[in-house]
């Protein structure tokens, strides 16, 4: 008999275990797939949400934070979904395709299927493929986080998303925008499954606009770069938001392919991107940056594992970490090189600007290597605004505020502009000012 | 337009006392020279009429065209006519030359009640002010001051000097890590600004400089306080002979 004593649960796991009570068989996915669903509920079961004593939540404690759970949200209204999509200004009159999920559900009929399935990009409904033969597969959970808390969430509670397939060679000429709608408030919970086929190039941008009330968002981008494809994903996960902010990205690449991204926190009170990326094929390259601004109480928590398991490959990470008042960030990152891993070059750098005595910052880069021809270095720099800096401004008759606002806002643009993707350029940095004028 | 009385002060952290009664007065259209050996308060001088909160005005006052300048804050300073060309002007990465020049010079006009200078109106400005001194319009399109030459950063201020048309420019060590083509250059971008409306303070080690921006009134400052004052042949007898008989006497 193998009995494990049942942890005491919380409020918040209460309602997750009633919740998928109520739900599991209403739930998309063929036999196995519900399967994943219960044993992932189980694990939630057995070990609680995330919390301080698993190391990769030491600082972002879930478990305490989500006091109670919400529902899942219901089916979006048609109408209100067209009305949160219209008040929505994500990329401002950028010139984008978009692919809606409302309520945790794809909308074809408002999705811009047909214009990019002439330019070599097929969409279809996750829903739908978890009903199919490879429905199982695709919930694998990355091979450096097989039983991470917030993926077994997303599986146990996952509604649906898009599978979208990228044909060989396909430049598609546009970014295309998929856009997450809260129709009406709930947990939205969501799965997006990217095939880039080789040789193509694709720009995402990945957003959510709405209310969800005290429901959690768990949203996972699970990209498959194919040989010498070029994925940037571009991430915001903006807006006032007392419920938590749960996104995670895998990605493989495979040989000679490029994989971008940068992850936009500025709003909610708890927010986790994670993101596990694996190099399947030699010679590519993975080049990931983070821009975080917290205040009042917020947390941004920036945690990436890049696994080099194959030689040849580059991984570039820079992030950037702006807090105020109480806030909190984390950037926990690790470079890991294998064995076989020969002539890897790997570089991470996070540097975070406190603007308060009171908030903090948790900085960890980790380097874990076996291989013994290869380039890593890391670096972390927590610090105050320099006050040189400032008096030279202000010398030159530029107020205090401004010149503060000038300081901050060049330091976040560095992790932008060496992102290069220049037509979101503009519309981040104009975030970042938007996010400082708020500050009264 | 500058009158200083009687002036101590001290670093703020340590209470290390670097002034020690400075009286100065100098009239719109003069150029003062300070001169003086290492570690006499030169410098301290000049931050101090910048508004840097390192220091402490123990004793004494600053009138800045009637107006109490401890009073103001440093950007009330440079809106109201100060202008320091720093010593070591410092890297702003992420700060991009234009833009910067851009937001300091609206600034001052705004804090003045004049309007926001237009676009083209300010190219030209900067593009005139830059040919002047040599600056290329690919230094302008770098972060502020970032990766600059010890002569570009020194020409940069001077640009920065001659947009914003301060009433008073204070040039701290301007000279220092110049060669002779970049002396000349920074020299004469000074001395076209010289003007019946505008004084200067030019503080040097080196009677060099004064060779090329010539001064009214020449100021040995030995610990903290002037000891001398005297035309521009007192910094020709300072080079021959040295500061030994001031830093003495004082």
């Amino acid at each position: 008999m193998n009995v494990t004593a049942p942890i005491a649960h919380t409020q918040g796991e209460t309602d997750l275990i009633a919740r998928f009570d109520a739900v599991r068989d209403t739930l998309a996915g063929s036999v196995s797939v519900g399967g994943l669903r219960s044993a992932a509920l189980e694990q939630i079961k057995l070990k609680g949400l995330p919390h301080r004593r698993v190391e990769e939540y030491k600082y972002s404690d879930l478990r305490a934070f989500l006091k109670f759970a919400a529902p899942l949200a219901a089916a979006a209204d048609r109408s209100a979904t067209e009305a949160a999509l219209g008040a929505a200004d994500t990329f401002g009159d950028l010139d984008r395709y978009k692919l809606v999920i409302a309520n945790g559900s794809f909308v074809a009929e408002l999705s811009d299927v047909a214009a990019l399935e002439a330019e070599g990009v097929s969409v279809s409904d996750f829903a739908a493929a978890l009903g199919g033969d490879m429905g199982a597969a695709l919930l694998a959970n990355p091979k450096t986080a097989p039983k991470d808390g917030v993926l077994a969430l997303n599986t146990a509670f996952v509604q649906g998303g898009i599978v979208l397939t990228v044909k060989d060679g396909a430049e598609v000429s546009k970014p295309v925008e998929v856009i997450q709608v809260a129709a009406s408030e709930g947990a939205q919970v969501t799965r997006c499954r990217v095939l880039v086929g080789e040789g193509a190039n694709l720009r995402l941008l990945e957003t959510f606009v709405g209310e969800t009330g005290s429901g959690e968002v768990n949203a996972v981008f699970d990209y498959q770069i194919g040989d010498k494809a070029t994925l940037a994903a571009t991430r915001l996960i903006v807006g006032a938001s007392a419920a938590p902010r749960l996104f995670t990205t895998i990605a493989t690449l495979g040989d000679e392919a490029l994989f971008k991204s940068l992850g936009f926190v500025a709003g909610p009170e708890f927010v986790r991107n994670q993101q596990f990326v694996s190099f399947a094929g030699e010679n590519s390259d993975a080049k990931i940056y983070g821009v975080s601004m917290a205040r009042g109480k917020g947390l941004a928590d920036q945690t990436l594992i890049v696994d080099h398991s194959v030689p040849h490959c580059n991984s570039r990470e820079y992030f950037k970490t702006v807090l105020d008042d109480q806030a909190r960030g984390v950037y926990q990152g690790r470079i890991n090189v294998a064995l076989h891993a020969q002539k890897t070059d790997g570089e991470m750098m996070t540097q975070a600007l406190l603007l308060s005595e009171e908030a903090e910052m948790a900085n960890k880069p980790e380097l874990e290597i076996f291989a013994d021809d290869v380039i890593c270095a890391h670096g972390a720099t927590s610090g105050q605004i320099d006050e040189d800096l400032l008096f030279y401004l202000r010398a030159r008759g530029i107020p205090e505020a401004e010149a503060r606002t000038l300081l901050v806002l060049a330091f976040l643009s560095e992790a932008i502009e060496e992102y290069d993707e220049e037509y979101v350029t503009e519309g981040l940095v104009s975030r970042v000012r938007d996010w400082l004028a708020k500050k009264s | 337009m500058l009158e200083i009385k009687n002036l101590h002060a001290r670093i703020a952290e340590d209470e290390t006392e670097i002034l020690r009664g400075i009286d100065l007065t100098i009239k719109a259209g003069e150029v003062h020279a300070i001169m003086g050996p290492n570690g006499s308060g030169k410098s301290t001088l000049s931050y101090i009429l910048a508004g840097k909160d390192d220091y402490e005005v123990t004793e004494g006052e600053i009138l800045f065209n009637g107006e109490n300048m401890l009073d103001m804050e440093p950007d009330e300073r440079a809106a109201a006519g100060m202008f320091l060309a720093f010593q070591y002007p410092i890297e702003i990465p992420g700060v991009a030359t234009m833009e910067f020049l851009k937001t300091a010079m609206n600034a001052q006009r705004k804090a003045r009640g004049e309007d926001a200078l237009s676009i083209p109106e300010f190219m030209k400005r900067v593009k005139e002010q830059a040919s002047y001194l040599n600056v290329s319009m690919d230094m302008l399109k770098r972060p502020l001051n970032v990766g600059f030459s010890g002569g570009e950063k020194k020409r940069a201020e001077i640009l920065q000097m001659s947009l914003l048309e301060p009433k008073l420019c204070v040039l701290d060590e301007t000279d220092s890590g110049l060669d002779i083509d970049a002396l000349r250059i920074v020299s004469e971008g000074v001395n076209k600004l010289r003007s019946p409306e505008r004084a200067m303070v030019v503080i040097t080690h080196y009677q060099r400089l004064l060779d090329h921006i010539v001064p009214d009134v020449v100021h040995v400052l030995s610990k903290g306080r002037i000891v001398k004052t005297g035309d521009k042949d007192l910094a020709l007898e300072l080079e021959k002979n040295g500061y030994a008989d001031y830093v003495n006497a004082a």
